[in-house]
């Protein structure tokens, strides 16, 4: 199970990995934590001309809060992301979310950039960065442009990221200290790529929910805005009724992938029951606040 | 058909400076065993699950599968041969041994690469939070119990040496 | 000197001389594991070594209508490319995986690579030799083959049925082998029951997953005409065997060794076509040759096991007596019976020891083995057990309910007794020296049976669902020469044998046919020899795993390793000391039996005061052999073989308990705690014991929880990757407390019964019991394996 041959650049600046995407287009791949690149070039799944390596654009690592928004650069590893007081004090669901992604030796390695540009369904990053209404900034000998979380993801392993495109960072607002946020997944072993999950957030006064945002992924072939029972959730109080709408809600936003992970019934219910759980984690963390 | 491409690397290996020739679809692990012989890391999957082939790429594990040889220009890796030398886990090998916390031993240099990263963190972790971390290094053999217990008793006999009084300066 | 194995001082060889057996001993071969230093086959490299890929076929069923291998042969690097055909050429002639012990038994012939048809997804079809695994991987890919895909059988169920494809015409259908048990009154227990109980138990599909794959690299001297093999393998002299006769080179000229091996569990005692090839390349071309199954090669040619689907019932009286037992078993083997030990043991075992512990006199049985276009499925860890002990415990677990007994009750109350032995099941089978009321005593203290109960009922009413589950079980291991392989015309020996050598300087070298994965084998050798001789541990060197250096053996398989080889070495052992003792009598001129050998010192046997170092009896018998009359002849080497006399196998048994919590909103499983009880008779290292206990029973667990090889309608395996195939990883898995009850076996002096495998085969049924008793509430059963939590859901009508 070796890789097949391919050619293998050291970027040196983003310009230059920039330039090499133009020049190569879908035959060129930007290397950075290689955790899902590398296993498809093992595995002769992939076969791309060229390989352009980022790791060393250092600059490009790391969360910093800029006084607007969090910046997460591309080649941030989950391992940073994990450790960044930036991420504990201003992303409290990116904090919950992490410690879900894979395993240590992965962590260490791959990348917050990565994990969004790949758009894999079950990836915990996208669902967060979508969940918090995040923007990603792409660059390309074309020049610069931001595209918001919403509009990035369009299906399975499908972007708006052109193949020219280089993901550079993404922005992410701050959680407000009046909100309160929840990530739950399920997944068959500790690690796995989720069967089911949610990234959810809401202000909560007085029982009352409101600004209630649910990302659903695991199930879907993209991380997925569940318009409908956010609608139903909004400005109630959460209790049995509510949550028997935001339930009843969901059938509609949602259109659970078959396959050897569930059928798409089963992980609807799943949904269903993290939906439950995650409103009641973001109310109790309220009352405790 | 493509021409095999090759990139001159160089980096640290087990503290020793190691210049090569490498095929850039190489892999860091296949590199480290059949260039530098070092067949201490271990393939067992090729794909990133199972740990087997776990180094330390500066100062962190990582799956030696899922990084090119190439990559490693400029970086210093520590393999099982290097830990062993450097003494870093010789407590941790020891309540390996004591304990048999290994069978076939296949797996056994990626747990022990990835438990001197919890060790080297020098806290206590429960037994629920050791088996979390090191959930991603599959064991075929052992079922798990007898590696959690050598990583909990030298975890707790390095917390108790750190709380030893130490001998005052001068006396042997 | 103390001994050198333990790094601490705790047993020293003069404290309780000749006792190293029932000591826990740490491994030497651990200390070289834990240093990066075991040497894997993967890990020998030979000048002008070259390198085997294998294209396979991409169809589960097709005819091979033309095969281009021009491109491939001009690729860089590439030696030479075989197809099936030529590689057929070359051997003696196809294998055919039947035996004679199983009369009604079929399979069609088979060579290493496909000839005219591909049988499964993954079987290979030609094979490409280059200078590096990447090269060969590149012209692999350039080989052209035009195939017409066939229609499949993929369904046990209708592979008999009318309209379903025979995968072998010659054949006429699908059917492998079929087996029927009728004892008693089967029939009349039924009418006449109180209580029956009845279910359908479906097994997935498992494969081994050893963590190094199989690997085999192969050398040629064309001098001598010779063949050496460095090879991953439990067996071997059966590979030996296997190889020499497939490719025409007599067994003596064909050396396997097998240096350290990364995890076996039954699949590395089978002989695989694409390594067979592999040493046909090394012969052809005179140049070393290596082959290591890739990852994703492995779930596709690595034997898979288990894939049955079991009808059964069981009769009751009120008082919750078994009065009859009754299943269907069909197994789903693959596209052949693998040579030479068939794909039909595990249906056959399962025959064998299912609801094996209790004592019911009406049994009925019946196995029907199918061939389907599937990887071909033969004997894995534990064959046959974890599917008939689920099978017995989980109808009885049923009937228990339904009769308001408790199912610890219903086990001590159906359970042989320990007076009862030797005793026949209904099977047929005989057990001896066996220990079921013990084991439930020591069980039920050990998990506080009586408190967890009051606490499962207790978390019930808070909205916590958890639920205990037993399984006894009996356990075959280490079997004898009249049941199956060499009895059945396989090349496999039931006998064991060690040679044991007294060296000049008082050394000992003891080569064994038996072979040490990691279990600890040759640390148990090492400890049985130095106590039957009177040794420091220090003193033995264990050599196993090397045709050249080794008397003729099994090998480590079944459970047989300690049980038989361990009970020859004891033996050799015994002889060599005997003969020992004769030596020094002549040398001191005092009667043999007034003489003792004690930590490598001859001594008086009354008093105990040292006579002579073993090591000048050693030098003189070598080097002066001149001091000793001429009627005396120094022989200083016995070999002593082992085998059981007429029974099948020698049955352990034990119980099993599984502490669960059921989420019953995401029907996901927290397995909590899991206890063993079990008597593998005379423990000699109760560290390694355990540790196969443990090991065994995650694998168990393994097949309870995730493993499934999932095929689509067309034959296609869809999760034939590691991160699809899902084993038991650390977080999920449980602490274990094992414990020993020993009742020393009377089929060997040393008394050792099997131990590795009597986890794996307990833990399904357990941990089925223990979900279906957490469900109980919910008047919801599971019968299927893998439990998937989406499986719970459907049990609980949730989805």
């Amino acid at each position: 199970m070796k890789a097949p041959k391919f050619s293998y650049v050291r970027a040196e600046s983003v310009e230059h990995a920039c330039k090499l995407l133009a020049e190569h287009g879908d035959e060129a791949r930007i290397l950075a934590g290689g955790q899902s690149l590398i296993p498809t070039l093992n595995m002769r799944l992939s076969r791309p001309a060229l390989l352009i390596d980022i790791n060393r654009l250092e600059h490009l690592a790391g969360a910093i809060f800029n006084g607007k928004e969090v910046r997460v650069g591309t080649l941030t590893r989950h391992a940073d992301v994990m450790l960044s007081h930036m991420v504990a004090k201003y992303l409290p669901l990116v904090a919950e979310a992490i410690p879900h992604v894979a395993h240590v030796a992965v962590r260490n390695r791959g990348t917050f950039g990565g994990s969004v540009a790949l758009a894999d369904p079950a990836a915990e990053m996208p669902a967060c960065l979508l969940a918090l209404g995040g923007r990603l900034v792409l660059q390309s000998v074309r020049g610069t442009r931001e595209v918001a979380a919403e509009d990035y993801f369009h299906g399975l392993y499908q972007t708006a990221r052109a193949p020219d495109e280089m993901l550079i960072e993404a922005l992410i607002p701050p959680q407000t200290s009046d909100e309160r946020s929840s990530f739950k997944e399920l997944s068959r072993r500790h690690g796995d790529f989720a069967v089911a999950g949610v990234a959810a957030r809401a202000r909560v006064k007085s029982g009352t929910i409101s600004n209630v945002r649910l990302v659903y992924f695991g199930s879907e072939v993209k991380p997925t805005l569940a318009k409908t029972a956010m609608a139903a959730a909004e400005g109630k109080i959460w209790n049995d009724a509510t949550a028997e709408a935001v339930s009843t809600a969901l059938a509609s936003d949602l259109d659970p992938m078959d396959n050897l992970l569930g059928k798409p019934a089963t992980k609807l219910h799943w949904q269903r029951v993290l939906t439950q759980r995650a409103l009641d984690d973001i109310t109790s963390k309220a009352k405790a606040a | 058909m493509k021409t095999e491409e090759t990139q001159e690397i160089t980096c640290k290996v087990n503290g020793e400076r190691i210049t090569r020739l490498v095929p850039v679809r190489q892999h860091l692990v296949d590199f480290l065993r059949m260039d530098l012989q070092l067949t201490g890391s271990h393939i067992g999957c090729e794909h990133g699950v199972c740990g087997a082939c776990s180094v330390r790429v500066d100062g962190k594990v990582v799956r030696g599968c899922l990084m090119l040889a190439v990559q490693a220009d400029g970086q210093n890796i520590v393999t099982i041969e290097g830990l062993t030398d450097s003494g870093e886990v010789a407590d941790l090998q020891a309540e390996f041994v004591e304990r048999n916390a290994l069978q076939c031993g296949y797996c056994t240099p990626g747990q022990l690469m990835t438990a001197a990263e919890l060790l080297a963190e020098g806290e206590i972790s429960t037994r629920e939070e050791i088996r979390t971390f090191m959930s991603g290094n599959y064991c075929r053999c052992t079922g798990y119990h007898a590696i959690v217990d050598a990583i909990e008793t030298t975890m707790k006999r390095r917390e108790e040496a750190s709380r030893a009084p130490r001998p005052a300066k001068g006396k042997a | 000197m103390t001994g050198t194995v333990t790094p601490k001082a705790r047993l020293t060889p003069h404290d309780r001389p000749h006792s190293y057996v029932g000591r826990s001993l740490s491994r030497a071969g651990a200390k070289r594991a834990v240093a990066g230093k075991g040497r894997y086959t993967d890990d020998i490299t030979l000048p002008r070594m070259l390198h085997a890929a294998f294209v396979r076929s991409p169809w589960a069923h097709a005819r091979i209508k033309g095969i281009d291998i021009a491109a491939a042969r001009k690729a860089p690097g590439v030696r030479v490319v075989m197809t099936g055909a030529e590689v057929a050429k070359l051997c003696t002639g196809p294998w055919v995986g039947t035996l004679t012990c199983f009369p009604t038994m079929k399979s069609a012939p088979q060579f290493p690579l496909a000839v005219e048809r591909a049988c499964w997804h993954g079987e290979p079809v030609v094979m490409v030799i280059a200078d590096t695994r990447a090269l060969a991987e590149d012209a692999a890919e350039l080989v052209e083959i035009i195939y017409e895909e066939l229609p499949v059988t993929v369904d046990k169920t209708t592979a008999l049925g009318p309209g379903a494809v025979v995968l072998h015409p010659e054949l006429g259908d699908n059917l492998a082998f079929e087996k029927t048990i009728d004892i008693g009154n089967v029939d009349q227990a039924f009418e006449s029951a109180d209580l029956i109980v009845e279910e359908t138990y479906d097994f997935a599909r498992h494969t081994a997953v050893s963590l190094e794959p199989r690997v085999l690299l192969a050398d040629w001297d064309a001098a001598s005409e010779r063949l050496q093999i460095w090879t991953s393998s439990q067996t071997p002299h059966m590979i030996q065997h296997v190889i020499a006769n497939t490719l025409g080179i007599p067994d003596h000229n064909v050396r396997v060794v097998a240096p350290d091996v990364g995890g076996s569990f039954g699949l590395k005692i089978h002989t695989y076509g694409d390594e067979i090839a592999t040493a046909l390349a090394a012969k052809v071309l005179g140049r070393p040759v290596k082959f290591v199954a890739d990852r994703l090669e492995s779930f596709g040619s690595d034997i898979h096991a288990r894939e049955n689907l079991i009808k059964a019932r069981m009769a009751f009286t009120k008082a919750g007596d078994i009065t009859a037992v009754d299943f269907d078993v069909v197994a789903g083997a693959g596209a052949y019976s693998q040579y030479p030990r068939t794909s039909v043991f595990e249906a056959n075992q399962i025959l064998n020891i299912t609801a094996g512990p209790y004592k019911h006199k009406h049994y009925r049985a019946k196995a029907t083995v199918v061939y389907l276009n599937k990887v071909p499925s033969s004997q894995y860890r534990a064959v046959g057990h974890p599917i008939g002990i689920t099978v017995g415990e989980s109808l009885l677990d049923l009937a228990a309910t339904k009769l308001g007994i408790d199912p610890l009750e219903i086990r001590r109350r159906n359970a042989f007794p320990d007076a009862a032995f030797p005793t026949k099941t209904a099977s047929g089978v005989k057990l001896a020296d066996m220990s079921f009321t013990r084991c439930f005593d020591v069980l039920e203290k050990s998990i506080g049976y009586r408190a967890l109960r009051a606490d499962q009922a207790a978390l019930r009413k808070q909205g916590v669902y958890r639920g205990i589950g037993l399984a006894a079980f009996i356990k075959g291991t280490a079997p004898g020469p009249n049941g199956y392989y060499g009895v059945g015309g396989a090349p496999i020996s039931a006998q064991d044998a060690c040679t044991i050598k007294l060296e000049p300087n008082g050394g000992i070298i003891c080569a064994v046919g038996v072979t040490d994965q990691g279990q600890g084998v040759n640390d148990v050798m090492q400890q049985i020899a130095a106590s039957a001789l009177g040794v420091e541990m220090a003193a033995i060197r264990i050599i196993s795993g090397d045709t050249d250096a080794t008397p003729y053996g099994g090998g480590t398989y079944a459970s047989r390793a300690t049980a038989i080889g361990g009970e020859a070495v004891h033996q050799a052992a015994r002889a060599l000391r005997a003969e020992v003792l004769e030596l020094a009598g002549v040398l001191l001129q005092a009667k043999p039996e007034t003489l003792d050998l004690i930590s490598g010192k001859i001594v008086d046997a009354a008093t105990g005061m040292e006579r002579l170092p073993l090591r000048e009896i050693g030098r003189i018998a070598h080097f002066q052999v001149g001091q000793f009359p001429n009627t005396v002849h120094p022989q200083l080497s016995h070999t002593r073989r082992f085998r059981l006399l007429d029974d099948l196998y020698i049955f352990t048994n034990g119980i099993q308990a599984a502490h669960v919590e059921v989420d019953m909103e995401t029907g996901f499983i927290k397995h909590l705690k899991h206890w063993v009880v079990e008597d593998c008779g005379r423990v000699i290292n109760p560290q390694l014991a355990d540790e196969q206990v443990r090991g065994g029973c995650v694998q168990g667990l393994g097949g309870a929880l995730y493993e499934h090889c999932v095929y689509d309608e067309n034959g296609q395996l869809i999760n034939g990757t590691m991160a699809d195939y899902l084993t038991p990883m650390s977080t999920e898995m449980p602490d274990i407390v094992v414990e020993h009850v020993v009742t020393p076996t009377s089929a060997s002096e040393l008394g050792a019964k099997g131990v590795g495998e009597s986890g794996t085969g307990a833990a399904p049924a357990a941990l089925m019991n223990a979900v279906n008793d957490a469900l109980l509430p919910f008047e919801a059963r599971v019968t299927a394996q893998p439990i998937t939590p989406e499986s719970i859901l459907i049990a609980l009508g949730r989805v």
